[in-house]
């Protein structure tokens, strides 16, 4: 039977079996498992039934732990439920798989596998999570590829429901789950082939039913429990048994078989690995290699891991074994080995006891979050086990120089089969390069008999990324699980990539290179040398393309990818050039159709104009160029980010030892602002003449690009020529120069200081105090003049009144250069309280987009002032930030509680007044924090110099004397979902805490899904048909406990009440919660314009902004301040800005209408209810009793 | 004995010269239905824009993919929808809608400027069940290097392209801003088209003076901009082997007889119906049959073209003649 051929992600694989099996969805965002529930939430909105006809109900929970929760209740209601998740959201939901799997509840849960968060996060893949759930009494299946994401899937929904064991199905994260590849797709047929109907009749009969009532869930005492617990065993016996009829029914139907454990090699084999998840497929390809070479090696791949079915294993295992090399790609630390390894020691133990030969049993780890394993790393492990004395315990695939574990790789060792064709291509996220290869390897895969394979790497910024795609091309099934390392084809879709990244070092010889240039035949002259050379020494042949102007003339702007893709299949041969030129523009018929016919005609332009494009260039004998690649870093950084920090930058991160690591998850901070980055086409050049000194300019700008600063005329004397500066203007500053001053290579030129500028010019009205300018002509000159800015003397904050707008700006930012989104909407309200409160500032930090372009590697924004002082920041996890902060907090308050008490122990030292000093401190203003400061400094140098054991116990927590600003940050996902129990109890715990929640009202992080924070009528994912609830209005929620300061906030709305909001809340002595409009890509509109957009927010009452401050409540005023006017612009209009809104009205007007008319009423009920509050006086709730 | 109100337009006979323009009143449905109720003898459903399709799919194909495939945990921000009606789809919707409803013709309206795979939509418009076709060429000739010559050939080679994609009646609507407009009348019927409306109002751009920008802004007419289709349909009447309409300024039943008289064989609406609302087609109506039966006309195609250039008694007010009196009519202030 034909079935069809799909080119397709692991994750889609999986999804689609699981919603194909299901009726009911409960589903959470977490990288990488997001598009598992994405997909099927898609798929439900679009009316896609079940196998029985039904539509799955597919619902969003407000985290792992909800939806584990639904999980099992849905179960217990007798339906066929499913969810997807990895890594942290899989440890919520383990409460639940304990009690799912008790009562032996039948289930699938599709596990992305990805890394727990331990001295870091990591959202790759390995085993780390899934571990975790060895003990829930879930069985877990794993599987290595996208084809056996699909049918393992299915096999799990099949055997759970048999065995009534709850099934935990896993591939590894991204590497499978984002691995594009060519899968024969099961059938409906198939599917009803495989699973037992009476199977599900009995899973619903043990339906909780008021018609025939049972208890379940009962309390139970030491009599009975442990026998209660072990009446479960025979249905754990009995799973390797179905499980093995359930994959050959499968293989009776499709042909592919699958064994529980499945051996591949030589058949008297000496050394054997096992093995299980991706790595599988690298491990194969090494065998064959080498039992070509007359080794005798093999795999046992393990798929049923749990339960463990020895006999199975033990008839798999070669009895010819001499050594078991058993590869985890998880670590536990302090124990006698890692899990798999366990369970294959203890097996081959008991066998042994039973007569069997005892082989030497060894294990190692790999793969650690993604890390590369290879063929090389595989033959590493096999010549390990051929030693006399292998290491018992080893890890492959880094270079551990600290405890010496690590194998020696030799990395010229290959196993790739012959006839693969491998290509690679490098261009940015922004040119669209990842999606036009995707496309590239659905042409392949169901235009030709070829398999083809895509793998997609990208880096860790959220502005001007970079991707590199990995492709493979083969007439037989894919199995290197490992990125392209010898390319025959290499794309590079930016030209001023080959200056920053050696991407012809997996060029093989004789190679293709595409180059998009605008230079033409000066092309090779541009290319820096150590390119050159490397073409040269490879024999490649070098083709270029302006694919911009290709584009350009197209209509496409940046979007070069379908130009180079037509480069790439023209050059390739993969396809005849006229075949794939139809191919193409039938691949953008599928993906772009739907937009509509200009985007079409505007693709098929550039297709057409690709071709005649495209030229060759004529490669010298020798090296000519006079231009080199660009350091990594620039040359004054400190150590750490030139040995450590750059090497990352520099792509050679996996090169790093382990010395180089700091212990325990610790880095320095400021360190943004070496890597420079220079991504920006266009940058801000500040007329000093129009300006208006007004501060906005630097207050907006996402990425502390633009600077100000407040100077003696005297200081500029060194100026470089021509240097800008003016005269203030206001009363703030008297007498000083004002000096505006962008940061040419950190800017990412979003233009929304452009955009709010309102300094225009009298004659040339365009011309602004601020004009974007193309950098390459301005760049020498305002790098200059930025180093310079540099050395400009930072002004006393005693001097500077900060809770203002002009004098927040004049103070220095301690979150710079980030590589947030161009135009983020949070990071101006992050930049603003570390301008306001850096300098004494602690974070926690709640996992998300800030967390993110917080503290993802190589460099972190959060930066130092010229003390040295600036934002301690710490990121626990999602879920938990309130109550990390104020874990925080209260750590802060002990500390200065025993600096307290040691000190009045010190007064015979340090004298009563110094002592007093330090303890009554009033550090209300910046004027009290310096004197603090220097009195703590005095009290430092006295005790260093006494050096006496007291001394000594007073010095480390004489800083905790200075007063800490502890400020919980995260994003409307946290706040609203996940988090909201914790916020909730933290502000009712009446510390002194900030809680910023950055209100984007969408999970950005993970792609735009809907959260309670989504307004109504809003498309998100997990929403596509639109948000039908209402926003929570999570302000009022805080404000009802009367001794909580509440703000509502948007920068571009009312900048002065911004300010002062952040200001007084922070001033605010117990808890203190603002809530921050923060624009977002998933709202859909043009984030240049953010600020003027947000004013529309407040205009139209959508975003009201108010301040509630218990103080006044104190003082029996009314505290709750509604800072916005009635509004002025329906609602419709401001939502008709934004392609949230809009969008739906373009797919379903009717409904779009009836939510936006709901979305007006919720507005102006909101304005009605908050105009009465601003009316009432309200006193404070009773204090604490404490007594 | 009541007047015939009568008239023949691109083929049609209609019951009365009064023809709802291309405007915001014909978005829906229900308005079309009130305003037929009111005796409207045909309706021009209000523009499809070449631009406005371009522009709407343009600008969901990059916020759909702006940010997309750059960032590992976020591979897209927006969910795909099963579509996007960014095309003409719920034009023709509408179209199709409004044929089944009405009783009178629906004149669909395509607005554009260039020859192209736009020009297709005609065809769409035919097969969704429009009676007619308005053709509305809006072109701002600002190109510096582009002849005057240049910008008439791409009024005959849109209208001969679509001319070449349809078969039912073709209405070509003009603007007054051509060197030689009679000329181009001619060329543009011999291209293909079966009616002229004359004139197109342009959006014309204001200023923001508080926040100096340049919005693009349109005015409802006044009686008094009527003079000029007046002028052209006198002057083109029985000169050109087309229908014609005259548009911009039918603010009473006044303007439409005086245009009537002229050689216009429909006069259409839209300022006035805004302000009035739909009662006054009605009013329109009953002032036209009671102007003709004080003056004795039976039927308007008696009246049609009475006072064309070729029927006035003095032809030459409508050419240069005209201009000099009216200033001359004027006291140069001292």
């Amino acid at each position: 039977m034909q079935r069809p051929v799909v080119t397709v992600d692991g994750n889609e694989a999986a999804a689609y079996i699981a919603h194909r099996l299901s009726e009911v969805v409960a589903i959470y965002p977490i990288t990488p498992a997001s598009a598992m529930g994405e997909l099927a939430d898609a798929w439900t909105a679009a009316g896609k039934p079940n196998l029985w006809g039904d539509i799955p109900t597919v619902i969003e929970m407000q985290s792992e732990a909800g939806a584990a929760g639904t999980l099992h209740g849905a179960l217990q209601s007798g339906a066929l439920t499913t969810t997807f998740t990895a890594s942290q959201g899989l440890l919520l939901m383990l409460p639940n798989m304990f009690k799912i799997a008790g009562e032996l509840s039948p289930t699938v849960i599709h596990v992305a596998a990805r890394t727990i968060a331990t001295h870091a996060l990591s959202i790759f893949g390995d085993h780390s999570d899934v571990m975790t759930a060895r003990t829930t009494g879930f069985a877990l299946l794993a599987s290595a590829s996208v084809q056996e994401a699909q049918d393992l899937a299915a096999v799990a929904h099949a055997a759970t429901l048999e065995t009534r064991i709850p099934f935990l199905h896993f591939f590894d994260g991204f590497r499978t789950s984002h691995e594009v590849g060519k899968i024969e797709r099961l059938t409906d047929d198939d599917l009803r082939a495989l699973i037992d109907a009476g199977a599900i009749a009995a899973h619903r009969s043990r339906a909780l039913d008021p018609e025939q009532p049972v208890l379940r869930g009962s309390a139970q005492n030491p009599d009975v429990y442990f026998q209660a617990r072990e009446a479960c065993n025979r249905f754990y016996d009995a799973v390797p048994g179905i499980v093995t009829t359930v994959l050959q029914r499968l293989e009776a139907l499709v042909g592919r078989r699958y064994g529980l454990f499945d051996y591949r090699g030589h058949p008297e084999a000496e050394r054997v690995i096992v093995v299980m998840g991706s790595a599988v497929g690298a491990v194969e390809e090494t065998v064959d290699a080498l039992v070509a070479r007359g080794e005798k090696v093999g795999v046992v791949i393990v798929r049923l891991y749990r339960p463990f079915a020895a006999d199975a294993f033990l008839a798999t295992l070669p009895t010819s074994a001499r050594v078991v090399a058993v590869l985890d790609r998880t670590k536990e630390p302090g124990a006698s080995g890692e899990p798999l390894l366990q369970d294959v020691a203890t097996v081959l133990a008991g066998a042994a006891a039973d007569g069997r030969a005892m082989p030497r049993i060894i294990g190692g780890r790999y793969g650690l979050s993604s890390k590369e394993f290879t063929p090389a790393m595989v033959k590493a492990v096999f010549d390990e086990a051929a030693l006399p004395q292998p290491r018992p315990r080893f890890t492959v695939g880094i270079l551990d120089d600290v405890t010496g574990l690590s194998l020696d790789v030799d990395p010229s060792f290959r196993a790739e089969p012959p006839g693969v064709v491998g290509a690679l291509f490098y261009g940015l996220g922004s040119d669209g390069t990842v999606g036009a290869n995707k496309n590239t390897v659905k042409i392949i895969g169901e235009h030709t008999p070829q398999f083809a394979q895509g793998y997609f790497v990208y880096d860790s910024k959220k502005s001007g990324s970079i991707t590199v795609s990995h492709l493979r091309f083969s007439p037989v099934p894919i199995r290197s699980t490992y990125l392209v390392d010898s390319a025959s084809f290499i794309g590079c879709h930016q030209f001023g990539l080959l200056a920053t990244i050696d991407l012809l070092s997996r060029a093989a010889d004789g190679a293709t290179l595409l180059i998009n240039t605008p230079y033409g035949a000066a092309t090779w002259d541009r290319m820096p040398v150590e390119a050159q050379r490397q073409i040269i020494e490879k024999k490649m042949r070098v083709f270029g393309i302006d694919a911009d102007a290709v584009a350009k003339e197209a209509g496409l702007g940046g979007r070069v990818n379908t130009v180079l893709q037509t480069g790439f299949f023209v050059l390739s041969n993969l396809l005849p050039p006229d075949e794939a030129v139809m191919a193409i523009k039938d691949s953008i018929r599928k993906t772009y159709g739907r937009r509509g016919e200009a985007v079409l005609d505007r693709n098929f332009r550039a297709v057409d104009g690709a071709r005649a494009a495209l030229f060759e260039i004529v490669v010298p004998e020798a090296a000519t160029g006079l231009v080199h690649m660009r350091p990594p870093v620039i040359g004054a950084a400190p150590e750490f980010v030139r040995t450590v920090t750059g090497e990352i930058i520099a792509g050679r991160g996996d090169l790093l030892p382990v010395s180089a690591m700091p212990i325990d998850g610790t880095f320095p901070t400021g360190t943004s602002q070496w890597e420079k980055r220079s991504i920006a086409d266009e940058i801000p050049v500040w007329d000093a003449d129009i300006c208006i000194d007004c501060g906005r300019c630097a207050l907006v700008c996402p990425h502390a690009a633009i600077r100000i600063a407040y100077v003696d005329e005297s200081a500029l004397a060194g100026a470089p020529a021509g240097y800008p500066h003016r005269a203030t203007v206001g009363k703030d500053f008297p007498g000083k120069r004002l000096v505006i001053q962008v940061a040419p290579d950190d800017c990412t030129g979003c233009s929304v200081c452009a955009d709010i500028c309102p300094a225009r010019s009298k004659e040339l009205v365009k011309h602004k105090a601020l004009d974007m300018t193309p950098k390459d002509t301005v760049l020498e000159r305002e790098r200059e003049r930025f180093d310079y800015f540099l050395t400009l003397p930072p002004i006393d904050r005693r001097e500077v009144a900060i809770a203002t707008l002009k004098g927040s700006q004049a103070l220095q930012p301690l979150f710079e250069f980030s590589g947030a989104c161009s135009g983020c909407g949070e990071t101006p309200y992050l930049k603003l309280i570390t301008q306001l409160f850096g300098d004494r500032l602690v974070v926690a930090n709640a996992t998300g987009c800030s967390s993110i372009y917080g503290g993802n590697l190589p460099t972190t924004p959060w930066s130092v002032d010229a003390q040295g002082r600036g934002p301690a920041w710490s990121n626990s996890l999602f879920e938990d930030n309130a109550e990390f902060g104020l874990g925080l907090r209260l750590g802060a308050d002990a500390r200065h509680t025993a600096a307290v008490r040691v000190l009045r122990g010190l007064r015979g030292i340090l004298g009563d007044e110094l002592v007093e000093g330090l303890i009554a401190a009033d550090q209300t203003t910046e004027a009290g924090i310096f004197d603090q400061r220097t009195r703590v400094a005095a009290a430092r140098e006295r005790l260093e110099a006494l050096g006496t054991a007291e001394a000594v116990e007073a010095l480390p927590l004489l800083d905790g004397l200075i007063r800490k600003s502890v400020w919980i940050v995260g994003g409307d996902g946290w706040a609203y979902d996940i988090g909201f129990g914790g916020l909730d109890h933290v502000i009712s715990a009446g510390r002194d805490v900030n809680i910023l929640v950055l209100d984007t009202e969408v999970y950005s992080n993970t792609g735009g899904q809907a959260s309670k924070a989504t307004p109504r009528g809003a498309v998100a994912k997990f929403a596509s048909a639109g948000k039908s609830s209402g926003k929570k209005d999570l302000g009022m929620i805080a404000m009802a406990y009367g001794n909580v300061y509440v703000a509502q906030i948007a920068m571009g709305a009312n900048m002065t009440q911004t300010v002062k909001a952040l200001a007084e809340a922070e001033s605010y002595p117990g808890p203190s919660l603002v809530i921050a409009y923060s624009p977002c890509i998933a709202h859909g509109f043009d984030l240049a314009k953010m600020m003027g957009h947000q004013k529309d927010a407040a205009a139209s009452g959508y975003w009201p902004l108010y301040r509630f401050d218990p103080r006044l409540a104190a003082s029996e005023d009314k505290p709750f301040a509604l800072d916005s006017r009635p509004p002025t612009m329906p609602f419709k209009e401001f939502a008709a800005a934004e392609a949230r809104f809009s969008m739906l009205a373009g797919a379903d007007p009717e409904r779009s209408e009836e939510l936006l008319k709901a979305g007006q009423e919720d507005i102006d009920e909101r304005r009605r209810y908050y105009e009465q509050l601003a009316g009432l006086e309200r006193g404070l709730p009773g204090d604490e009793v404490t007594v | 004995m009541k007047p015939d109100l009568s008239t023949r337009y691109l083929g049609f006979r209609l019951r009365n010269p009064f023809v709802v323009s291309a405007s915001p009143l014909g978005r829906d449905l229900d308005r079309l239905l009130l305003l037929e109720a009111a005796g409207a003898a045909a309706v021009v459903l209000p523009s499809l824009f070449e631009e406005q399709i371009e522009h709407d799919s343009m600008l969901v194909h990059t916020t759909m993919e702006h940010g997309t495939e750059s960032f590992p945990e976020a591979l897209s921000y927006l969910p795909e929808m099963s579509s996007y009606n960014t095309g003409p789809e719920r034009y023709l919707s509408l179209i199709t809608r409004a044929r089944e409803s009405l009783r009178v013709p629906v004149i669909a309206s395509l607005n554009g400027a260039s020859p192209g795979g736009w020009t297709s939509y005609a065809r769409r418009m035919q097969d969704a069940g429009a009676s007619a076709l308005e053709l509305n060429v809006y072109f701002v000739a600002a190109d510096m290097d582009e002849t005057s010559e240049q910008v008439e050939r791409r009024y005959l080679d849109i209208v001969a392209e679509v001319r070449r994609t349809i078969t039912i009646p073709l209405a070509v609507k003009i603007g007054p801003f051509f060197s030689s407009t009679a000329n181009m009348a001619r060329r543009i019927v011999d291209a293909g088209a079966d009616g002229l409306v004359v004139f197109n109002r342009f959006y014309q751009p204001d200023i923001d003076l508080e926040n100096l920008v340049v919005v693009p802004d349109l005015k409802l007419s006044t009686a008094v901009e009527l003079r000029l289709p007046l002028r052209w349909i006198a002057i083109l009447h029985s000169r050109v082997k087309a229908s014609l309409a005259a548009t911009t300024g039918v603010h009473d039943h006044f303007g439409a007889i005086k245009l009537l008289l002229v050689g216009a064989d429909v006069t259409m609406t839209a300022s006035a119906l805004l302000i009035h609302g739909p009662g006054w087609i009605e009013s329109a109506i009953a002032g036209l049959g009671e102007w003709m039966v004080e003056h004795e006309y039976t039927s308007v195609e008696q009246l049609k073209g009475s006072m064309s250039w070729r029927g006035a008694p003095n032809p030459a007010a409508f050419e240069r003649a005209n201009y000099m009196e009216t200033l001359a009519s004027y006291e140069v202030p001292r």
